[in-house]
């Protein structure tokens, strides 16, 4: 286990780089910053001294190693829009607002679509079980920008049940941007959870348990559901960094300032240092994320450390 | 003989028991049996549903300049915020109730161009976006993934920890970043999303054709000399692509909302063509007011996407019994 846990940090640790080398390479995509701080009307003298100290005179590869060694402790350039601001600070500042709304989607997902899913599969081919797959694939479908809208328009607008707008640990406000980030994922996992419990159902162990007169209730939750579960844990695991990544969308539709909101507005302000921090913040937690998900399923599953 | 009989004769009920109970057994599994065969057909209907959708908003992509009621860039200023027919709202900015009218089925948006009409160009980008990125996406994986699979080693190593540096953003934020850096238009959010999702495709590719290539049918082509081009792509190839058919099909939905998801932000396609993300983002400002320029465009993504998922439940059950449950 030691060796496994060993391999994968080192791993982790070469794609946290790779992650800097692709935010190094997207913000060269994205033009010269000398003339994007200094505005299109500023002096080629003005630019040329601007580069100089930024650095960009010198080859790219200068560059890049320097901005690795930057990026590694958390240095991004300056944010362009907040003078003086460092732009992993204010990044940083805005980032437990969009973990606190991926937690509670993630608790959302995973009550309701277990519940969900236990359910289809033990009522399999029944009525229950058709409508609930037809639900799940319907959430599937449904882009949820426009379930954000639609759940606005209904219990905002109409009902005046919940705020459409705002941060705030209460759940007035974050009932709908929730709702509105869990909804595709629910799809999923009850989906997966579903086949997951068919798969076990079936087993002998299974059998026995009710053969020996168990309840069925112990027989579900007790074994077949311990044993459904281990993937599941992946699973789950893994969406919350899809959380994180989808909060961009839901934030931008409830004006939910994390640093997803951020990022966004900071693409439409051009303030590009304080893009590639929030980039490399999400990026950076997606894959610390999925490091912890590996190591508790070699946890849970040992012959997963021998591959 | 009562006693002898007896025991005979509870033997003979034990066995009488069994049989009913094993001919319930088979009647509960004939029975879900047919249940099973229910849901296939189920999932069957919902297919030909979903390719009856896909269909129509294919023919509405084709032919919109036949079938579009009026020009979806040009706008009436004074028909603007018009409700759909069978509806009435408040005419904008007054207390005058105004209802809609057969001459704008789907309504007007805030500049008074025609919704319907704009729905049905919107099919357009929606299904170009949808159906190239993932072609591009998918080939593009498939090749890697052969090359990864077959060769090994530095080339698989190369391939595989890139391919983890690209798994290391989710799918929507690595899409952003990119456009962010180089702008939206068409062709760029194709090629974004391609390159957002060709990981996947490679790694199935990769996992099969390391199981296949020990197969027999494997070592007997290269053993009568099948060259590795064509041992590739004439032999392996055919029998390792069934599981990227299923996960393209559903790419193609995915793709469909992450093109509206990038429209929705202003990093889109862009504002010359009507496309229904977009068409989103504008209904987003009138959602207390005006409720159907939000609702119209989001109904036509949804049923797109749903058709396009529908369609896929069908193909991985005829092509992949072992996925059917999931």
């Amino acid at each position: 286990m030691t060796q496994y846990i060993i391999r994968r940090v080192i791993q982790s640790i070469f794609v946290i780089l790779g992650v800097i080398t692709a935010v190094f390479i997207i913000s060269n995509l994205s033009g010269d910053p000398a003339t994007l701080i200094l505005g299109p009307n500023a002096s080629a003298d003005a630019i040329q001294a601007m580069k100089e100290r930024l650095g960009l005179d010198q080859p790219l590869y200068v560059q890049y190693v320097k901005f690795i060694g930057d990026a590694v402790r958390g240095n991004f350039q300056q944010s362009l829009q907040y003078q003086g601001h460092s732009s992993m600070n204010i990044a940083l500042t805005r980032f437990p607002r969009t973990v606190e709304l991926a937690g509670v989607a993630l608790i959302l997902e995973v009550i309701i679509s277990l519940t969900l899913g236990i359910i289809a599969a033990v009522k399999r081919y029944s009525m229950i079980d058709n409508f609930v797959m037809f639900i799940a694939l319907v959430g599937q479908s449904i882009p949820n920008f426009w379930l954000g809208i639609m759940l606005i328009l209904i219990f905002s607008v109409n009902l005046g049940w919940f705020s459409s707008q705002g941060y705030s640990l209460s759940p007035y406000y974050f009932v709908l941007p929730a709702i509105t980030l869990a909804a595709p994922p629910i799809a999923r996992l009850t989906r997966l959870t579903r086949s997951g419990m068919l798969d076990v159902l079936g087993e002998d162990y299974v059998r026995t348990g009710r053969a020996k007169g168990l309840q069925e209730r112990t027989v579900v939750l007790g074994h077949a559901l311990k044993n459904a579960a281990i993937p599941l844990v992946t699973v789950i695991g893994l969406d919350f960094g899809r959380l994180l990544g989808g909060a961009i969308i839901t934030e931008q539709i409830f004006e939910w300032n994390g640093v997803g909101q951020l990022l966004v507005s900071s693409i439409e302000s051009r303030d590009f240092p304080v893009v590639q921090a929030a980039v490399f913040i999400i990026a950076a937690t997606f894959v610390l994320i999925n490091l912890i998900v590996d190591l508790l399923y070699a946890q849970l599953d040992p012959r997963v450390r021998l591959t | 003989m009562n006693a002898e009989s007896g025991q005979p004769a509870t033997t003979t009920q034990t066995r009488a028991a069994q049989r009913a109970d094993l001919t319930l057994a088979t009647i509960k599994e004939r029975r879900s049996n047919r249940r099973r065969a229910l849901q296939m057909l189920w999932h069957n209907r919902l297919g030909s549903i979903g390719a009856l959708i896909l269909i129509l908003v294919a023919i509405a992509a084709v032919f919109a300049p036949f079938l579009a009621p009026a020009d979806p860039n040009h706008g009436e200023i004074v028909a603007r915020l018009q409700c759909p027919m069978l509806t009435s709202c408040p005419r904008f900015g007054t207390d005058q109730t105004i209802h809609g009218s057969s001459k704008h089925i789907l309504g007007t948006d805030q500049l008074g161009r025609d919704i319907l009409s704009r729905i049905i160009y919107g099919a357009r980008i929606s299904l170009i976006v949808g159906l190239t990125a993932v072609a591009i996406g998918a080939g593009f994986g498939t090749i890697l993934g052969l090359i990864s699979g077959y060769y090994g080693r530095w080339a698989d190593s190369l391939i595989m920890r890139v391919g983890d540096i690209f798994l290391a953003f989710p799918f929507f934020l690595l899409a952003i970043a990119i456009v962010a850096a180089v702008g939206g238009g068409l062709f760029n959010v194709i090629v974004v999303l391609a390159v957002a999702s060709w990981v996947p495709y490679a790694r199935l590719i990769r996992g099969s054709v390391l199981s296949s290539k020990a197969q027999e049918y494997v070592i007997a082509a290269r053993a009568i000399g099948v060259r590795d081009m064509g041992l590739l792509l004439k032999h392996i190839l055919p029998n390792v692509i069934t599981p990227v058919i299923v996960y393209a099909t559903f790419g193609v939905a995915a793709a469909i909302i992450a093109e509206a998801g990038l429209s929705f932000l202003g990093l889109g396609v862009g504002s010359t063509v009507s496309d229904w993300g977009a068409m989103l983002a504008d209904g987003r400002q009138y959602v207390g007011t005006a409720w159907w320029l939000a609702t119209i465009p989001g109904v036509a993504i949804m049923l797109t996407v749903l058709s396009i998922n529908m369609i896929g439940d069908w193909i991985r059950d005829a092509l992949d019994p072992h996925l059917r449950n999931i």
